[in-house]
This record gives C-alpha cells, sequence and structure tokens, in this order.
C-alpha cells in the first residue's frame, strides 16, 4: 500500500455510464491485476475504491462507472487535478494458478475492467485465455475492441440479443465442452450463477463490497468464507472458488 | 521544546494521541506506513470472549462529514488475541497498549480482563459499555447508570490495571453515567462512542446498512464529542480520553481544552491512514500558538477564566 499524489492525464467516455481515467503518478505499489485503488475526493468523507484496469510504470488506467453522486465527480475531473491516492489494495488475480488449465476471463459490466490487467499479463506469460463479456446491449459495451486487437478468443453476451449471444455470460460458459477455470469480476449474481457451473471446476472470483479504509483496518467490509471472516479489501478482493460461501 | 507526554491514571504515554478502537485493528495495516512507535499509545479493536463473525453486509455508509458503521464487534476473541495479536503487537509497537473489551455479560466483562492481567502491554483497559451495533437482549449497558457501576464493579474487582469505562453518547445524561463510573472505581472514561444513525438508499428505498442503523462517526461528531466531554469534566476528578471526529492537532488541542486529558482519533485513520502522524507531528506548532510548553496544560482549559 502507498499513498501518493496522481494527476488526471486524460478521460474519456466509453458509453453513457463508462468512464475510462487515466493518472499519472507512481504505480509501484501496484503488484497484481485485479488490485484496486481508492482515491479520496474533494468534500466527501470516504474513499472511492475503484479497480485497476491496467497500470504501466507511470500510469494507471480506471474504469469508471457512474453509480453515486462520488463517481459522477470523479469521471467528471479535468486533466490536471491532483487526486490523493491510495494504490496497491488488495490481493489481486493470481494468473499463475490458472496455467495449464483451460482458463477463461468472465467480466459482467463495469466488472470488466480489471480483465485488461489480468489479459496482457497473461498473454505476456505465454497463456491465452478465452475472454467472455457480458453487457446489457450493444450500446453499454466497451473494451471488447482491445481484447480483440490482442487476438484474443472473444466471446460476447448481451441481454437484449443486441452484440454477441442473447442471453448472460453463464449461458456462453455452460456451452464449453471441457471443465474451465474462471478468472471472474461483475455483479455478485454472476460470479454466484459462474460458481454453480458443473463445468467450472476452479477459479478465482471478484468481490465488491461497502469499503471504509480499503486496507484492512476497520473489516467493515468482512465475509464470512470457509476459512472464516475475510476482509473485501485485504483478505480480498480476489477470492479462490474453494473458499467462496454463497 | 513542547513536552507532549500526558498521564492517564499513571501511565505515561509520550503524547496525547491514541488511534481509537475499531478503526486501527491491531495495528498491522497502519505499521506498512509509518513507525508506530510515534504514538502515545493505540486502542485495539474491541475484544469479546467468543470469536464474533460481525453483522451482515453491507456494513459501512456515507454520510456528510463522517460515515456510518456496523460492523457488530467483530474479532477472533479473547484467548486469540493474547495467544497472536499481542506477541505480534510487540513486534511493532513497544509503548502502552490500551485493551478495549467488549461483552455481553458482567461475568464476560470481569473474565476478559482477568484474562489481560498477565499481558504486560496492555496498560488500559478500555470497558466497552456503548457499541450500538450488537444486541444483547436490547440490553445496553452504557445506557443505565446502575448497568455502568455495575460492570465498573465487576472488572475493578478483577484487575489492578487502570480501568477506563468507554461510554455512548446515545443517552440523556451523559455526566450522570460518568459519576456512576467513578463511584465504583474507574480510574477514567473514554467519550465518546458513536452516535447511532441510519441512511436510507433512494432507489433501493431500503435502510443501506443490513443493521438498519450504525454507529455515526467523523467531523460530523466533533461538537457532539467536545460537549460531552465538557459536560463529564464538569461531574468527575478522573481523566478523560476525549475520542470522537478528532482529525487535525487543532481539533485535538479543542478537545482537550474541553477536558480531555488525551485524544482517540477514530474514523480519520479510515480516510488517511497517516491521520495520527500528521497530528502528532503538527502537535508541538499547536501548542506553541497556544503559548504552552507542556500540552498537558491544555487539559480543562476552556473551564477556567
Amino acid at each position: 500500500m502507498k499513498q501518493s499524489n496522481f494527476t488526471v492525464a486524460r478521460t474519456h467516455q466509453l458509453t453513457r455510464d463508462v468512464w475510462e481515467l487515466v493518472l499519472a503518478g507512481d504505480t509501484s505499489a501496484i503488484t497484481a491485476p485485479g488490485q484496486f485503488v481508492n482515491i479520496a475526493l474533494p468534500g466527501r468523507f470516504l474513499r472511492r475504491p475503484i479497480s485497476v484496469c491496467d497500470w504501466t510504470a507511470g500510469e494507471l488506467t480506471l474504469l469508471v462507472k457512474k453509480a453515486g453522486e462520488g463517481t459522477r465527480e470523479l469521471v467528471r475531473m479535468a486533466p490536471g487535478t491532483e487526486l490523493d491516492v491510495l494504490s496497491g489494495l488488495g490481493n489481486g488475480f493470481n494468473p499463475a494458478k490458472a496455467a495449464g488449465k483451460n482458463a477463461v476471463l468472465v467480466g459482467g459490466g463495469i466488472g470488466i475492467a480489471p480483465l485488461v490487467g489480468l489479459a496482457r499479463q497473461m498473454l505476456e506469460a505465454g497463456q491465452s485465455p478465452i475472454i467472455v463479456l457480458g453487457y446489457r446491449s450493444a450500446e453499454e459495451s466497451f473494451c471488447q475492441a482491445l481484447f480483440a486487437a490482442w487476438n484474443m478468443d472473444l466471446r460476447i453476451a448481451t441481454e437484449d440479443g443486441s452484440l454477441g449471444a442473447k442471453g448472460f455470460v453463464t449461458d456462453l460458459l455452460r456451452t464449453f465442452s471441457e471443465d474451465i477455470y474462471v478468472l471472474a469480476c461483475g455483479p455478485t449474481p454472476m460470479l454466484r450463477s459462474i460458481c454453480s457451473l458443473p463445468n467450472v471446476t476452479g477459479g478465482q472470483f471478484s468481490f465488491e463490497a461497502r469499503m471504509a479504509c480499503g486496507f484492512g483496518a476497520c473489516v467493515g467490509c468482512s465475509i464470512p468464507t470457509a476459512n472464516g471472516p475475510r476482509r473485501v479489501c485485504k483478505d480480498g478482493p480476489i477470492f479462490q472458488k474453494e473458499e467462496i460461501v454463497w | 521544546m513542547v513536552d507532549l507526554s500526558v498521564n492517564l491514571a499513571g501511565v505515561t504515554l509520550k503524547n496525547p494521541i491514541i488511534p481509537a478502537s475499531g478503526t486501527f485493528g491491531y495495528g498491522r495495516e497502519f505499521a506498512e506506513l509509518y513507525d508506530l512507535n510515534i504514538l502515545g499509545s493505540f486502542s485495539w479493536k474491541g475484544t469479546t470472549a467468543a470469536p464474533r463473525s460481525g453483522n451482515p453486509q453491507p456494513r459501512i455508509a456515507e454520510t456528510p462529514g463522517g460515515m456510518l458503521n456496523a460492523v457488530g464487534l467483530q474479532n477472533p476473541g479473547i484467548d486469540t488475541v493474547i495467544a497472536e495479536e499481542v506477541p505480534s503487537i510487540a513486534k511493532i509497537f513497544h509503548g502502552p497498549v490500551i485493551a478495549n473489551i467488549g461483552g455481553f455479560t458482567l461475568e464476560e466483562y470481569a473474565e476478559n480482563c482477568r484474562k489481560l492481567e498477565d499481558v504486560e502491554q496492555a496498560a488500559i483497559l478500555e470497558v466497552n459499555i456503548s457499541c450500538p451495533n450488537v444486541h444483547a437482549g436490547g440490553k445496553n449497558f452504557g445506557c443505565d447508570p446502575k448497568a455502568a457501576a455495575e460492570v465498573t464493579r465487576a472488572v475493578r474487582a478483577v484487575t489492578k490495571k487502570p480501568v477506563f469505562m468507554k461510554l455512548t453518547p446515545n443517552v440523556t445524561d451523559i455526566a450522570e453515567i460518568a459519576r456512576a463510573c467513578e463511584a465504583e472505581g474507574a480510574d477514567g472514561l473514554c467519550l465518546i462512542n458513536t452516535l447511532l444513525g441510519m441512511r436510507i438508499g433512494l432507489n433501493t428505498r431500503r435502510p443501506i446498512l443490513a443493521n438498519c442503523t450504525g454507529g455515526l462517526s467523523g467531523p460530523a461528531v466533533f461538537p457532539v464529542a467536545v460537549r460531552m466531554v465538557w459536560d463529564v469534566y464538569e461531574a468527575v476528578k478522573i481523566p478523560i480520553i476525549g475520542c470522537g471526529g478528532v482529525d487535525s492537532a487543532e481539533t485535538a488541542a479543542e478537545m482537550m481544552l474541553a477536558g480531555a486529558a488525551a485524544v482517540e482519533v477514530g474514523a480519520a485513520n479510515l480516510k488517511n491512514p497517516c491521520a495520527c502522524k500528521t497530528i502528532i507531528e503538527t502537535l508541538p506548532a499547536v501548542c506553541e500558538r497556544l503559548g504552552v510548553t507542556k500540552i498537558s496544560e491544555l487539559t480543562g482549559g476552556a473551564h477556567h477564566g
């Protein structure tokens, strides 16, 4: 964990509600895809936890969905704005555990964000996971061009059928004939459905929770697991399939 | 050179700044960012006899100027704390620790305190009779002077360590509770715990917290805490640890002027993990501005003249 100032380098609207924010600063505390940052906003008491989409030595990319007033203010930040950021929070995905397995990265809505850095790392390590993305509609889709540009095996489901297959990501996963190992991020009902599929034999699932500190001090975000209560912010946000209690 | 040291019922702290229980865990997370040995002390996470997993999610909601929590005394239980957390604290902090103790019966409070008698680093017992987020048959020891007195008597009987009772602000007359604790031999008081509050989601039309209500903390409660410390300072002679909304050296000094001998910093740690470090570094300059060479001279200063 590191507390430092980042500067808004540029912002870019991807859909009606989703924005890409690129922040310049010291990213040295970020050690794994699936970690998050916790951003202080002027006039707001709590920081906003946002998962890291991807990062380089000097830049951090975030995808932010306008959900409440805080995130609304965040996506409106003008380039040059300084932000107080806690970085390198949470455990992150462990792509090494997927080696030698039929790895599938599954993202639903804004949960697609951390899959970008994860996919990049896996490609660099010589792994070639399948990407399964779920959106409400074509209009709300984003990031698919990026995965396509990396020549990845990309499958898309939309609830209204306006892009890819009509239905949910689970409908696509069900069609895989072999056992699969899933690395997933998205709404809790989606994670739960994925976990219950018979061909999903293992995986890593990214959870979200309302947080206060984001670094393990307040235990506000604890959830029950097979190993007892665990903090989503510090012991997670990534939990192994075996330890999850639904 | 300003003397920042303060005395709490015979325990000397190098400065009056103490991270408050429930906002600092057992110190580990903060030790990643700064050397905890700059702290006067710290109050560990409220510990009960049995392990507790706390309340269901969500447990956190933001408010204007603060936050609500309904963690519900999640902790690994006193035996695990003594076996595992105490040795790990000793590696990262060498000063006196304030052991925050929760309970649901008089016997549990007494038993927890008895178990800490041989834990040398636990210099002060902070007995929490004020958690707003647990439901023990509707009984809240801190809301009734008789019940507060009974808990004080029960723990007083089993320990030689200084006993500080942690009081709730969710009462009509906090001074009456304070006097009841003092009469039964409390060595000091800590106030205030969180104020009972609630938020409702407009989209869901339901309470945001699964527990419905939670404890309000942060700058929003600061003036309430100052008023209550003021009232209690007038009512008792034992030292007071002031707690509630402190987030700067200035607000810490203000809390001391109201009557606090030392100051706990709570929610500020969650927003800014280096909050206590910054406060401690700024305190000497604030003391100089106020014209005191010993910070303990500030305690109760607003009551005189």
